[in-house]
């Protein structure tokens, strides 16, 4: 059993009415028949009106895990939330009852997923599909909700959005399915938008159309946004600031420029250094050793330390703290300014 | 190995010759009695030479025809029209016994190492499966070890020969994928896709396995991606394919700093850079729409319908992939010309 070090929301101003949302030292567990897998372990994050959050890890980190449980479409079992908060205008998300969580779900926060074509129902009509969140939650007569469900396809930008109410879901390409599930995630007009892997299955010239229209939308509705990805060219291009989570736990977390021009943690380091350039060729590629860890059995100490050049005996003794860099940025590691400091690696 | 890699590697002969390839997939209409509507035009007309030892990247966004090119280059499927050849044999008249031959020269990476691989058979199984089809590759006695060299060479342990797939990760199933592909001793491999699937960290271990094998063992490889940085990192030529043709190809260099197409250039500056600094001072073209579709692709350019420079003849003739006079690589454009330095 591994420790969890107490882990404070990492140092930047607070706003006088607190965050428009923060999660604080959430821990999820997924109880299977195998043992217990320590998804989540201690993450503290939070999000302001109008910017964009982007949260970076590989499979299994957790970063899709965090985001279900924001919402609370967590499936429990086998999930487990076994301690922490989820903070949203001052309430504790996780303390309410299903009634009025389900309020704030979709109409205050709400969140688009990645394969749109398995998130909408293949048997009816996207008009329907939009128009259904506008009838059954601000109890909308058909005849508007039609014609909110076409503001809200023009919004997205979606061409002929008013011929197009009736058509399915298959018969849109990819790039339009995903302005379809936009407009469904917009219909209530939420102040949060989570984006899990918004352009991962779209092509390079469409993600960057979807990436546009976030951006877009975010500015124009003064939404947060918290932009869930692997893609480390994606989050240069629009995220403000930066978590990066590794073993459910975020290793370091700091403004988009700083983080990019020296990261403070070694697996970060590893990430940037490991990915082709497309403006360089290069030689061989550097490589971060080994696999990510198995959860049921999470490495003692910090959790990359099998796996990080800069290893050391304290690594493998003591979980390490968020270090505090200024400036907001945090990194846990116990070498974080050498590592921040060290150009060379 | 250092950086320039590309112009001093020395390429051998042409070793893969592919001319004018076609691929229509009829679309039907009835139950008994199928009539011919229309047909899906997936690969075009397609010709490029693969150089032994060389890496031939081919890039383009989904439907542009990549992958049925991998399936017709395997044999898995027939070709409409054209004709290839593989290191002077024709790949696509061979049958039988011939085609078996042919085949043991040319093998394929998939993309997806979690339905690539049979999770009845084990580790040992499926890589040793292709001597079973080929028995003159390696006899009977000497084949465990031969398995077992072939994981030692993709960097898994060779004990691990009764495991099965699920026992693995992401990128070392990749690397059963591999060594599968490398049993034979081909010339020539395939890989469609071999990194997309995998995390970041892991495609930098496969990607570099990939290249240390072409040194050790002379492959040639055509690698078929989206991502187009890794495409720029591993290719010594690049195709760029939109629509079922190839709308440019050349070096590296030509295809990522001279582009002329202005399909190319589109692709490559909507290319997410991970630099924050270089936000203000990139200019991206933005491409309005989606890609035509295949059954009915626009006349003449099939880019026309989504390109700014489209005139008159765009619709009317369709431009070859020829040298242009702004870069000397071929490029299939009227309005070929190097994208201004910002």
């Amino acid at each position: 059993m591994s420790q969890h070090a107490v882990r404070p929301t990492p140092a930047s101003p607070t706003p006088p009415g607190g965050h428009l949302l923060e999660v604080r030292d959430l821990h999820v567990e997924f109880r299977t028949g195998e043992g217990v897998a320590k998804v989540i372990n201690g993450v503290s994050y939070h999000l302001d009106p109008g910017e964009t959050l982007a949260v970076l890890g590989e499979s299994g980190s957790g970063k899709s895990v965090t985001a279900q449980a924001i919402m609370g479409i967590l499936d429990t079992p086998p999930a487990h939330i076994s301690s922490g908060e989820v903070r949203y205008q001052g309430r504790n998300l996780l303390d309410l009852p299903e009634e009025q969580r389900r309020q704030v779900r979709g109409k205050e926060i709400a969140m688009i997923f990645q394969d749109a074509l398995s998130a909408l129902n293949p048997v009816f009509p996207v008009g329907w599909q939009i128009g259904e969140t506008l009838r059954q939650r601000l109890g909308m007569s058909r005849a508007d909700a039609r014609r909110r469900s076409v503001e809200l396809m023009d919004l997205v930008q979606i061409p002929g959005a008013g011929g197009r109410l009736g058509d399915y879901p298959h018969q849109f390409s990819g790039g339009m399915r995903q302005r379809v599930m936009i407009a469904m995630a917009l219909a209530m007009e939420p102040k949060v938008l989570i984006a899990d892997e918004p352009t991962t299955a779209l092509d390079v010239t469409v993600q960057a159309q979807i990436m546009d229209l976030l951006a877009d939308l975010r500015r124009n509705l003064d939404m947060g946004m918290i932009l869930i990805t692997h893609d480390l060219g994606v989050v240069a291009d629009v995220a403000d600031r930066i978590a990066v989570m590794y073993a459910g736990r975020i290793v370091e977390h700091a403004d988009v420029r700083s983080l990019y021009r020296a990261p403070a943690h070694p697996y970060t380091k590893g990430l940037l250094n490991s990915i082709p350039r497309l403006d360089q060729r290069g030689g061989r590629l550097s490589t971060i050793r080994g696999l990510p860890p198995n959860l049921m059995r999470i490495p003692s100490g910090c959790p990359f330390h099998p796996r990080c050049p800069y290893v050391q005996q304290v690594c493998v003794d003591v979980v390490p703290p968020d270090l505090v860099l200024g400036d907001g940025r945090t990194s846990a590691c116990h070498f974080a300014q050498e590592v921040r400091d060290d150009r060379a690696g | 190995m250092t950086a320039p890699a590309s112009s001093t590697k020395i390429r051998g002969e042409t070793l893969l010759d592919v001319n004018h390839v076609v691929k229509h997939f009829p679309i039907t209409q009835g139950v008994l009695f199928r009539k011919k509507t229309g047909a899906v035009k997936a690969v075009d007309g397609v010709s490029f030479q693969l150089r032994r030892g060389e890496t031939l990247g081919i890039v383009g966004e989904s439907g542009c025809g990549k992958s049925t090119l991998a399936r017709l280059l395997m044999r898995l499927e027939k070709p409409t029209a054209g004709r290839a050849t593989l290191a002077g044999q024709d790949l696509f008249a061979a049958s039988g016994g011939e085609l078996r031959r042919i085949r043991r020269n040319m093998q394929m990476v998939m993309q997806d190492p979690y339905t690539s691989l049979n999770p009845r058979m084990t580790v040992g199984d499926i890589i040793g499966e292709p001597f079973e089809i080929h028995p003159e590759a390696a006899p009977k006695g000497s084949r465990q070890r031969r398995v077992q060299e072939l994981l030692d060479v993709v960097g898994l342990n060779p004990e691990h020969i009764n495991r099965y797939p699920h026992q693995f990760s992401g990128g070392q199933r990749q690397r059963i994928g591999i060594a599968r592909a490398l049993a034979l001793r081909p010339e020539v491999i395939v890989c469609d896709e071999p990194v997309s699937a995998l995390d970041v960290s892991i495609q930098a271990q496969v990607i570099n396995l990939l290249e240390e094998l072409q040194d050790e063992l002379g492959l040639s490889y055509i690698f078929i991606a989206h991502d187009l940085s890794v495409v720029r990192h591993i290719s010594d030529r690049i195709a760029v394919m939109y629509l079922g043709r190839i709308v440019e190809i050349g070096t590296e260099d030509e295809i990522y700093d001279r582009a002329t197409h202005p399909y190319t250039q589109a692709l490559l500056s909507a290319a997410p850079l991970p630099d924050p600094d270089a936000r203000e001072h990139r200019s991206i073209i933005r491409l309005t729409g989606d890609v035509p579709s295949p059954a009915d692709p626009p006349s003449g350019c099939h880019f026309r319908t989504r390109c700014w420079k489209a005139q008159e003849i765009c619709a009317t003739q369709d431009p070859q992939a020829v040298l242009r006079a702004a870069d000397p690589h071929p490029s299939a454009c009227h309005f070929a010309e190097l994208r201004p330095a910002l």
